[in-house]
């Protein structure tokens, strides 16, 4: 099929192809500009909604959570940042043993935000932050509990 | 319109009733050397500043804004910074053609840079084969690039060079006929003449057709000229490190980026002087107020706006398009553009005589 392009055919192609790409960048040109001055405009920062900055697990207003200490997010981390206390409570109606979560430990200086943490979760308990000035002093300080 | 030989007259004069006339020629000379410098190196830093804002719009980016209002002052920093910068001599480099090199590009393109037209009575070197004069001197650049590459002892220099050979001896060949193409609609190739002759309407509007074809040609092989944009092949950092200014460092290359960039200015200025009118206002035939207004603004005006708008477009086209392949460039040059640019200098040439022109 190459072949059967003629000489001023190609031109025609071309030029065509060649118009489509600067009419995309001339529209890249007038669009507003997504760098942010960060230290100045600290106030007024918009940060991409997809950012992955830091872990959190969101709770409601009673202090409640979603997790069910499953042990997945823990499994599918792969550098081992999540660790995952828990205990076994009898409930009292029914008498079945229940795992309950103690303690949530996320070391944020081992995490590389693959966010597989995420996606194991089966209840959605857990979810990526826009935080992102999570800089501190002291290495201890990365290790955060999660639940309340 | 303002005329500026009136002020170049008076100083003439002046200097001509204090001392011998031999002595003012020579001192007019030193002046007029060093105004073009001056304006040249200026121009340069303007030109820097403009490629980064509109390389980073093009990217959506907003480019430099720390230094200064609006990162204002960045490029005066890298000038600086450049200046200061120790120049490395290597062992086995050619030392004379080594260090000739950055100059024989520079002095090219300042050569060219004071043929431009940039208002009325303010030019230089005008006489009566400009253009003539124009693709000489600008061809000769290409040398002082061979030089650079064969002379650095260096094999990205080398394949950089010898890139540059082949590209920009071609393309010079088809800059030639779109400026031919313009001097058989003008009748002279005399820069200052050509612009007087733009009085009634531009080049582009008169020569419709043949000069627009003329235009495009101009500006593909300007950008090849100018080892800018899609056809940075001599440079190509990707694959050559920088081409055949690999080895220079501090001035040398400084040299070789202001003289890249000022060919950019001067092929641009070329256009808009031989396309779209020099330092000519835009004047409609017929709108006698309309002329009159736009006489107002001054020459050097017109002819600054223009030359920026065609350095504009051949920048949209650089931040749009990845760079071509030798043989694709090669391809272009003889295959596309040299046929087409000799056909439409016929076309021209048939419209002049039939005076088939606006």
């Amino acid at each position: 099929m190459k072949d059967k392009i003629t000489y001023f055919g190609r031109i025609y192609c071309t030029l065509k192809s060649l118009l489509t790409g600067m009419s995309v960048t001339l529209k890249e040109f007038f669009t507003p500009k997504v760098t942010e001055q960060y230290p100045e405009n600290r106030k007024t920062l918009k940060i991409s909604e997809r950012h992955r900055a830091r872990l959190v697990m969101p709770h409601d207003e009673q202090g409640g959570n979603k997790c069910i200490a499953c042990g997945l997010c823990q499994n599918a981390c792969p550098n081992g940042s999540i660790s995952i206390t828990t205990k076994s409570v009898t409930d009292e109606e029914t008498g079945k043993s229940k795992k309950v979560l103690v303690e949530y430990s996320y070391d944020l200086g081992c995490c590389m935000f693959c966010q597989l943490c995420v996606n194991a979760c089966p209840k959605g308990a857990i979810e990526f932050s826009n935080d992102f000035e999570n800089a501190v002093f002291d290495r201890n300080k990365l290790i955060q509990k999660l639940n309340k | 319109m303002f005329d500026f030989s009136i002020i170049t007259t008076a100083i003439d004069q002046f200097l001509r009733s204090l001392m011998p006339s031999a002595m003012a020629v020579f001192l007019e000379c030193v002046l007029v050397a060093v105004c073009v410098i001056v304006a040249y190196v200026l121009l340069a830093i303007v030109m820097i500043f403009m490629e980064r804002k509109v390389c980073a719009a093009f990217q959506c980016r907003l480019g430099p804004m720390r230094v200064g209002f609006w990162g204002l002052l960045q490029v005066f920093a890298d000038v600086f910074k450049m200046i200061i910068k120790e120049i490395i001599h290597f062992k086995r480099t050619d030392n004379l053609l080594y260090n000739l090199a950055p100059y024989l590009v520079v002095l090219s393109s300042l050569l060219t840079f004071s043929c431009l037209p940039f208002a009325r009575g303010l030019e230089v070197l005008d006489f009566n084969m400009g253009i003539f004069f124009v693709m000489a001197t600008s061809s000769f650049g290409v040398l002082g690039i061979m030089l650079a590459g064969w002379s650095s002892n260096n094999k990205y220099s080398m394949i950089g060079a010898m890139r540059s050979g082949a590209q920009m001896v071609s393309y010079e060949l088809s800059i030639g006929l779109s400026m031919l193409t313009l001097v058989a609609l003008s009748g002279t190739m005399q820069l200052s003449e050509i612009v007087e002759r733009q009085a009634d309407t531009w080049f582009i509007f008169k020569g419709h057709l043949p000069a627009l074809t003329a235009f495009i040609i101009y500006l593909i092989a300007g950008n090849a000229e100018t080892n800018r944009g899609p056809f940075d092949l001599p440079e190509a950092e990707s694959e050559l490190t920088a081409g055949y200014h690999t080895e220079y460092s501090g001035m040398g290359f400084g040299f070789f980026y202001v003289a890249e960039f000022m060919n950019l200015f001067i092929v641009s200025g070329i256009a808009s002087t031989l396309f779209l009118g020099g330092w000519m206002p835009l004047h409609i035939p017929g709108l006698d107020g309309f002329n009159a207004v736009m006489d107002f603004i001054p020459g050097i005006v017109w002819f600054m706006g223009k030359t920026f708008f065609v350095i504009w477009l051949l920048m949209w086209v650089k931040w749009t398009f990845p760079r071509l392949r030798i043989d694709q460039v090669i391809t272009l040059e003889w295959k596309y553009l040299v046929p087409i640019g000799l056909i439409n200098l016929l076309i021209m040439t048939l419209c002049v005589v039939m005076g088939w022109t606006l």
